[in-house]
């Protein structure tokens, strides 16, 4: 059985987060009186206070802000190399998802990459993997 | 009024620094208790306060393997005032606890220490089980499902940022590992006391693009120890006492990735609004650098240079060296004298302010030194001064 990567714990702060991916969709916390997107997603809105924050979809795009190649076997569910990359992401100011860019060779990622996501299930998580557009 | 009271480092002490030691944990903080005591010329029934980070931290006791109040019981220390733990702005936030309690007059001579054990744990799993999780929380869940699980991957973005937008060259970045090589060979503790060279740094494997091997700390045993004195209490202690001239803290938003940019650029601007003193009075900097890119950003931070401007700063490693204008983590920082966490930066700038750094000493007459730690979600920095 293959060793599966290290899985989030679900709870009702990340569920949305983590099982967004099973319709296809990136939910982000959003507060629902100023309209600040909340992540890493909280019950309260770290802009205005307001405890009415619910998930909202966004397109599911971003831009590669900043990455690293991985050359080092810190777990074995990992292929080296393989890119982190710190993705900005479209629609939502301010916040960035730390993920990987697949389906492309490791030396062809760059800053301002236009990516989108591209999820991953793994048991009852999906994970937002991002590939070039 | 009555002028403020002042914090003031006594004594400072370390035990021996290596891997796979054997010699327990407690015992090896009180290596470094003792030295320091001695130095301070206390006894520790004059220690009335206990400060560590991050405290024991039972899932984890390779990382930190004693806390402050198994510390307190084990020495006997009758404590007016303790504190430990993780949620402070990184390692040296035990300092500035312990000095803010001196000032406020809860205590007058405290202890702050930093142990770890990360190599004895590796070596023995079975009275130090690793870490391990059937499910990842906290900050943790935002980083491991990508596989992005070492300090090295998230430090290693902010260095990618550097190359990006200001052309940080590996030549460059290598000065960091070379000058901390080229000081622990003259460190008779630092555990890694061979010279580095230019070729060798550039061949070496990958960790985390763009940090090479060479640019990362490595598992220690080890303790430091640091007295915080009373301003009001030196007439008890028989070293020459340096000033804390200046404390500053900051956290951004305690992430390594929602953050705009690494927790030391405001922590270095705080410092100066504390102090007279500015950059250029400064002798010796002694920098966090678990990676080598975190000192690089603290020479920023600080306003020895611009932002920026850090990689021609230190190119071709004179102005940094032992003998030039800035020496840096003249004991060989974490890279060369062992991942000490922290501690080892203020230690070795108390070190170097009391001319007592044997083959390392820098010249002149050093009266000013800056130590940090953390640089990334937290970073602290201390100016220390001989007045």
């Amino acid at each position: 059985m293959p060793v599966t990567r290290p899985l989030p714990r679900l709870d009702s702060d990340n569920r949305a987060f983590w099982t967004g991916g099973a319709e296809g969709r990136l939910l982000l916390n959003r507060c629902q009186d100023c309209r600040t997107f909340i992540h890493p997603p909280r019950p309260v809105c770290h802009h205005c206070l307001s405890e009415k924050v619910a998930p909202e979809a966004v397109a599911g795009t971003g831009t590669v802000d900043t990455f690293t190649v991985n050359h080092q076997k810190f777990h074995p569910a990992f292929e080296v190399p393989y890119v982190i990359a710190r993705v900005a992401i479209d629609g939502a100011p301010g916040v960035f998802l730390t993920s990987n860019i697949v389906g492309c060779p490791v030396d062809a990622v760059d800053f301002g990459d236009r990516v989108k996501v591209k999820f991953e299930q793994q048991d009852d998580v999906w994970l937002p993997l991002f590939e070039k557009i | 009024m009555a002028a403020p009271l002042e914090a003031y480092i006594s004594g400072v002490g370390q035990s021996e620094i290596a891997v796979k030691q054997t010699r327990h944990p407690l015992l090896l903080t009180l290596d470094a208790a003792r030295e320091a005591l001695d130095e301070a010329g206390l006894n520790i029934s004059q220690i009335d306060g206990v400060s560590t980070y991050p405290g024991r931290v039972p899932a984890f006791l390779g990382f930190s393997p004693v806390g402050a109040d198994e510390l307190i019981d084990a020495l006997g220390i009758r404590a007016r005032w303790y504190a430990g733990g993780g949620e402070i702005t990184s390692q040296l936030g035990a300092v500035v606890a312990a000095a803010t309690a001196v000032r406020a007059g809860l205590a007058r001579h405290v202890l702050c220490f930093r142990t770890v054990y990360e190599a004895a744990a590796m070596a023995r799993p079975e009275e130090y089980p690793p870490l391990r999780r059937d499910r990842v929380d906290g900050q943790s869940q935002w980083f491991a499902p990508f596989g992005a699980i070492s300090a090295a991957n998230w430090t290693a973005q902010y260095a990618m940022r550097h190359v990006k937008l200001y052309g940080l060259t590996r030549e460059q970045l290598a000065q960091i590992a070379l000058t901390d090589r080229a000081n622990a060979c003259r460190n008779p503790r630092a555990l890694v006391r061979e010279p580095l060279g230019m070729d060798e740094y550039l061949s070496a494997r990958m960790i985390s693009s763009p940090l090479c091997l060479y640019d990362c700390d490595r598992f220690t045993d080890a303790s430091t120890v640091i007295i915080v004195s009373a301003g009001n209490a030196l007439d008890e202690i028989r070293c020459t006492p340096v000033r804390i001239a200046a404390m500053a803290g900051t956290v951004e938003r305690h992430s390594w990735d929602q953050a705009e940019w690494m927790a030391c650029y405001p922590t270095g601007s705080e410092l100066w609004k504390h102090t007279d003193y500015k950059p250029a009075d400064v002798d010796t900097a002694q920098l966090y650098d678990g990676f080598s890119f975190q000192a690089v950003a603290w020479l920023e931070s600080l306003g020895f240079c611009g932002v920026g401007e850090g990689g021609r700063f230190i190119e071709g490693g004179q102005r940094i060296a032992l003998d030039g204008e800035l020496p840096l983590n003249t004991f060989g920082g974490q890279i060369g004298a062992g991942r000490l966490h922290g501690f080892g930066f203020a230690h070795e700038a108390v070190v170097q302010l009391r001319g007592k750094g044997g083959e390392r000493q820098i010249a002149g007459d050093p009266k000013v030194a800056v130590a940090t730690s953390g640089g990334g979600p937290l970073a602290t920095a201390l100016l220390l001064a001989r007045d």
